[in-house]
């Protein structure tokens, strides 16, 4: 069989500020055959994109195609001019952007530009393209397939929209299809879905698809073969089970490894020498937030966050997991003081916290730290390092001059950090580096909390790695107790001794983060942790398989009151669920559970 | 979350009659903060200080500021900017040919300048980074860092002493055809839509590449849209907002250089009609052509802000 | 005072690295003006003649070597009435800048780190101010305090107050909802901490842009002025009232009306171009 992608020696260069040239992709040559699925992985700034859009002949302004022969399904793209180009972009290869959110037009509906590639190509009449248009959301398994596209972009969800967009792609029956990192701005639980009608799409018309992403648990669901990339360049190229299981380059099996995070082992509660250490530092106790009108008790119609108990032990690391839009931003904000609740109260270390920063006395402001999710925001891009942490220790500990540097220097220390950094700008720094910085300045405070809102999120997984190992080592060493909040499984599991689970702005569960896998757990959690990808082909079977199985009928009317989780849930019971808040079932090891069903009956996980 | 434009228009209306109310108020004190007054210009030389104060008492100039505002207001509302204190002759009459003038002037400019700068605005956001683009953005940067006085000079000297195209006066009393009104109107429309037009253009380019920069553009450009499309049918509605505002922010910056180009060119519009009046510092007639300046400005902003709220793409903020 | 003395003392030694930092538009301006204001300076004291005396009985003479940019309409030495309108011009503008600018700027930090309602009222006024076209403002104040160069001052920087009141408003507000912000209030820091350590120095790159260009405007608006007869009086000089005085010498192509023109479009084109140095 002949190769339908083949791209040998492709370079691809930027044009610096300064006039200078840098090279983006260096020497890449690569192949796909018809049909085959090609996964291009790399973490950012490895060039992945770069070499997708190549394929179609484009590049981002300030880049530019500086080398090598490109070929894909017999066009010499590189050799094409901008007519040829235009031709050949939507119908012999099409394109699914990463975020469907901004990169449908917003001015103009759904449908509008979904058939837009048909009909620039003369490929079928107005009438013809709108059938096939109705066909291929149905086959996206998208809802109202005959009336999802007189909406605008912004009234459907993420999820919809990523399956629109490759509808858009498809509507030409292009040979092949680049996916651009589909799934990373979604859900665990919304991917699976996605993932699954690409799949099928893919197989079932013959489409040969080059798969851009980081995620090597994705790699294994859908791509034949996968390139590993690293700064522009091929590092390693094979069959995907060859690559996943045998990675033969040191930096592969870089890349491998940060897919399986050690679990933190369960340590035991620490054991109350006095009386005092027994008391929890942080508790949250029917916390509600919302906006909107005001009724009579002074509670808002809309709520954010609705009776939220929590609370963190001495030493402990408690882990808030949920996915967009549960309320966990939320949360981080209230307990750092920034969204004062409209009821419930905080408590540290048994005094009563303010809702707001303003109120609280300054030394409750230095014992609760906050590390947050974007160090490119919260590091002042005019000041040094150094400056950064020094201000803090002024602040907090009056320290000046060499006395303020000596410890700054030592916190640089603390993060492994070189002293080098200490007259540096946060611009200068990487991630990784930043997210170290913002560290050290929470910890120049010397605070008893952190809170860890989404610190790993922006980082590419093996600097993540990095730096979850550094939050478990500081706290082991600091003895510090933290609330680490995430959507990410791995993430919560490396680091946790302790776990709630966020939904629609209740905690649904909470429990202890060794048992999360295993055992009975709320209809909700048990769906999360069996939608996170696995490393292994056959996972996205096995689950849409067990999926079909239990689907929930169709979506009762929302009423208030009711377990957030309705909608979802395969297990509930019609009449109650909807309308009864769910009582509070706790168990002898400490699991509390939201939920209306009796304790046997709970969905248990599989050991894995 | 649907946002409902009634209260957002309305919130847009309230906030310039507010900025009216204090734009009536200053005009007001600086004109009575204006040295002289109009009984010295008409009495001239022969002023004895008796004649001039019944003079003034006859024009009620010697009542106390806040009375006078209060009057004057009073009759603006009614839409009677009072008469003329050097001519008696209405304020209206005096106004109204100049006003109509003027119009005739703006007009004609705006006729000029808008789809030409639509037309280049967008033919460079089409063509960034080319030559075209290049040259095209210099000599707007070029044509908005000189001043208008320059263009209006190199107007009569090109048009004027070198070609003999068109007087170098706007005589407009002597338009009785088609042709003569272009010849009259040459210089001075040509000189204020320069202008207008590099600043226009230069605003519409960076509002379109603005919306060149998002993520759905590039989107347009891999299904192989082909450019004209992507500007007019992609770019185009949701730059509508701030197009809209950069139109009318250049036309009202015309009214600027509307008083050069009718000093120099001799032009009888209001600017001309207001340079004078101060000058005899015949108070009426200057409060009143300020403030229809004013309101002028005050309406093509706000009208701009209303189709921007109007327009503003769904979810946008999302 | 001690607090804001140590928070000047700070800026300082940030302050040696600042030109570094500055992006290439703002920092290629500010190289210009630097130029310009040495020509204001020191021209004037290298002027061969002063400004007033008339030299030659050729009127509109061209170059030559005892008159280097020939004569004007009264037979006087171009090149030393040159130097001064330079002086002037520059001196002019840069004071009603500065003026702009600062009452601007602090208005418009003002607005942000205060109530809602001190930001609407003074947003109406703004915009009120705004609505009044600047040469027929700048017309009817000099016209009510009378013809001399304080007055211009003041009238063109109240004219570009509104300007700079909105670009620097809308750059603290920007500034004050990022992340680092937030997590100095987090921390207890003071207002004043806030606003002149975290969100100024975040702000000064684009406001030393929006700087120059009010410069080029207040330029223009003099030129226009002292071309109407309203700016800058005789026997003083500036470079609009240069281009006036000399407008008949057009028809000679006489150096005497060419000249101060180049050099006024030098000034402000110059300015503008090395601010939009960022091609996209
Ligand atoms: S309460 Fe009902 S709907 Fe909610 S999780 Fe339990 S069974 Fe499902």
């Amino acid at each position: 069989m002949t190769n339908l992608i083949s791209v040998r020696g492709l370079r691809v260069t930027g044009r610096r500020a300064d006039g200078g040239d840098v090279p983006i992709v260096r020497d890449v040559s690569l192949e796909a055959r018809q049909g085959e699925v090609l996964a291009l992985v790399g973490e950012s700034g490895s060039g992945k994109t770069t070499i997708a859009l190549a394929l179609m002949g484009h590049a981002r302004a300030g880049c530019g195609i500086s080398g090598g022969e490109i070929e894909v399904a017999g066009h010499r793209v590189d050799r094409l001019d901008a007519a040829g180009l235009r031709a050949f972009r939507g119908r012999t290869i099409s394109y699914v952007a990463q975020n469907a959110g901004s990169a449908f037009n917003p001015a103009l509906t759904l449908h509008r530009q979904v058939i837009e590639p048909a009909l620039t190509h003369w490929v079928l009449p107005r009438r013809e393209a709108e059938r096939r248009a109705v066909e291929l959301f149905r086959a996206m398994a998208l809802p109202h397939p005959e009336t999802i596209g007189a909406r605008y972009p912004h009234q459907l969800s993420g999820g919809q929209l990523q399956r629109l967009m490759a509808a858009m792609a498809l509507i030409t029956e292009p040979e092949v299809v680049v996916f651009d990192e589909p799934t990373t701005a979604l859900d665990v639980t919304t991917q699976i879905e996605v993932l699954e009608a690409f799949r099928a799409v893919l197989a079932h018309r013959g489409i040969t698809g080059v798969y851009v992403t980081h995620d090597l648990a994705v790699v294994a669901q859908v791509a034949d073969r996968a390139v590993v990339l690293r700064h522009g360049a091929v590092c390693e190229s094979d069959a995907t089970a060859m690559v996943l299981e045998r990675p033969r380059t040191a930096y592969a099996r870089q890349l491998v490894e940060a897919c399986h995070l050690p679990v933190r082992p369960a340590r035991p509660a620490a054991a109350p020498a006095d009386g005092a250490a027994a008391e929890p530092v942080l508790t949250v106790s029917d916390v509600i937030v919302g906006y909107g009108r005001v009724d009579a008790r002074g509670l808002p119609a809309r709520r954010i966050l609705d009776g939220i108990d929590l609370s963190v032990p001495q030493g402990r690391i408690l882990g808030i997991i949920g996915e967009s839009g549960c309320g966990k931003s939320t949360l981080a904000r209230t307990i750092a003081g920034l969204q004062p609740p409209a009821a419930g109260t905080l408590r540290f270390r048994g005094d009563i916290l303010a809702g707001g920063v303003g109120h609280r006395t300054p030394e409750q402001r230095r014992r609760l730290q906050i590390v947050a999710q974007n160090a490119d925001l919260v590091l002042n891009p005019a000041w040094t390092v150094g400056a950064i942490l020094e201000r803090v220790l002024e602040f907090f500990h009056g320290l000046r001059g060499v006395a303020a540097r000596a410890e700054a220097l030592r916190l640089l220390d603390l993060v492994h950090l070189p002293h080098a950094l200490f007259d540096r700008r946060p611009m200068e720094l990487s991630g990784g580096q930043k997210q170290r910085v913002n560290f050290a300045r929470a910890l120049a405070a010397r605070p008893d909390l952190v809170l860890c809102d989404e610190i790993t999120a922006a980082l590419d997984p093996v600097v993540a790695a990095a730096i979850l190992e550094l939050m478990s080592e500081l706290q082991a060493t600091l003895g510090l107790s933290c609330v680490f909040i995430t959507h990410d499984l791995h993430a919560l599991r490396a680091v946790c001794d302790r776990v709630a689970v966020l939904l629609g702005g209740h905690v649904v569960e909470q429990c202890e983060a060794a048992s999360l896998m295993d055992g009975a757990h709320h209809p909700y959690t048990q769906l999360l942790v069996s939608s996170v990808p696995e490393m292994r082909a056959g996972w996205l079977d096995e689950v849409a398989a067990r999926r079909r199985a239990t689907t929930p009928g169709p979506v009762p009317p929302a009423a208030d009151g009711g377990c957030p989780f309705t909608p979802r849930c395969g297990l509930r019971v019609e009449g109650v669920c909807d309308r009864v808040p769910p009582p509070i079932i706790n168990s002898p090891d400490g699991q509390r559970i939201a939920c209306h069903l009796p304790p046997d009956e709970l969905p248990v996980l599989p050991r894995t | 979350m649907t946002r409902s434009l009634g209260p957002l228009i309305l919130g847009r209306l309230a906030a310039s009659a507010f900025s009216l109310a204090f734009v009536v108020v200053t005009i007001f004190a600086i004109t009575a903060a204006l040295p002289g007054d109009v009984a010295d210009t008409l009495l001239g030389q022969s002023a004895t200080p008796e004649a001039a104060a019944s003079l003034r008492h006859a024009m009620a100039l010697d009542q106390p500021a806040w009375l006078r505002f209060w009057h004057w207001a009073g009759d603006m509302l009614h839409a009677d900017p009072g008469r003329s204190l050097l001519t008696g002759r209405p304020v209206a009459e005096l106004v109204g040919p100049r006003l109509y003038n003027s119009l005739l002037l703006a007009g004609a400019t705006a006729a000029v300048s808008v789809p030409l700068s639509l037309a280049l605005g967008l033919a460079c956001t089409m063509a960034r980074g080319t030559v075209f683009d290049r040259a095209a953005t210099v000599l707007m940067l070029g044509t908005v860092s000189v001043p208008v006085f320059l263009i209006a000079t190199v107007a009569v000297f090109v048009f004027a002493v070198q070609f003999h195209l068109a007087p170098a006066l706007a005589d407009i009393n002597a338009v009785h055809s088609p042709l003569q009104f272009v010849r009259v109107f040459l210089m001075p429309v040509a000189t204020l839509s320069g202008a207008t037009t590099a600043q226009m253009s230069r605003m519409i380019r960076a509002c379109m590449i603005d919306v060149f920069s998002a993520p759905w553009i590039e989107m347009a450009v891999l299904k192989g849209v082909p450019p004209v499309r992507i500007v007019l049918f992609h770019a185009l509605p949701n730059a509508i907002g701030p197009v809209v505002n950069a139109i009318a922010l250049s036309l009202s910056s015309l009214l600027g250089g509307v008083v050069v180009v009718e000093t120099v060119f001799s032009y009888p519009g209001m600017a001309g009609l207001m340079v004078d009046s101060v000058a005899a510092r015949d108070v009426p007639v200057v409060q009143c052509c300020a403030l229809i300046f004013c309101m002028v400005y005050l309406a093509l902003t706000t009208l701009a802000d209303v189709v921007a709220v109007a327009s503003a793409p769904r979810g946008r903020d999302r | 005072m001690s607090a804001v003395g140590a928070f000047l003392s700070r800026g300082g030694r940030h302050g040696a690295m600042f030109a570094a930092r500055l992006a290439p538009g703002p920092r290629r301006a500010l190289g210009l003006l630097a130029v310009w204001f040495v020509i204001a300076f020191a021209g004037p004291l290298l002027a061969p003649h002063a400004p007033g005396e008339i030299v030659d009985r050729d009127v509109f003479a061209g170059v030559s070597l005892h008159h280097w940019l020939g004569t004007d309409y009264l037979g006087r030495d171009l090149g030393s009435r040159l130097l001064w309108g330079v002086r002037y011009t520059v001196l002019i503008c840069t004071l009603s800048t500065l003026l702009s600018c600062c009452c601007g700027i602090v208005l418009g930090i003002a607005a942000t780190a205060t109530s809602v309602w001190v930001e609407r009222v003074l947003g109406r006024l703004m915009d009120g101010l705004l609505s009044i076209p600047s040469l027929l403002f700048a017309l009817l104040v000099i016209a009510a305090a009378g013809e001399s160069i304080p007055a211009l001052i003041l009238t063109m920087g109240v004219i570009y107050m509104p300007g700079s009141y909105r670009t620097s408003r809308a750059l603290a507000l920007r500034i004050a909802r990022a992340d680092y912000v937030t997590a100095a209030l987090a921390r207890g820091e003071g207002r004043a901490f806030v606003i002149l350590r975290e969100i100024l120095p975040n702000m000064t790159g684009p406001l030393l842009s929006d700087i120059g260009l009010r410069f080029v405007y207040a330029v223009l608006l003099l030129s226009n002025l002292s071309f109407l007869g309203l700016g800058v009086q005789p026997p003083l000089v500036d470079l609009g009232s240069l281009v006036r005085e000399n407008v008949l010498g057009l028809a000679y192509g006489a150096p005497a009306v060419v000249v101060p023109t180049l050099v006024l479009a030098l000034l402000t084109v110059g300015i503008n171009l090395a601010l939009d140095g960022r091609r996209p």
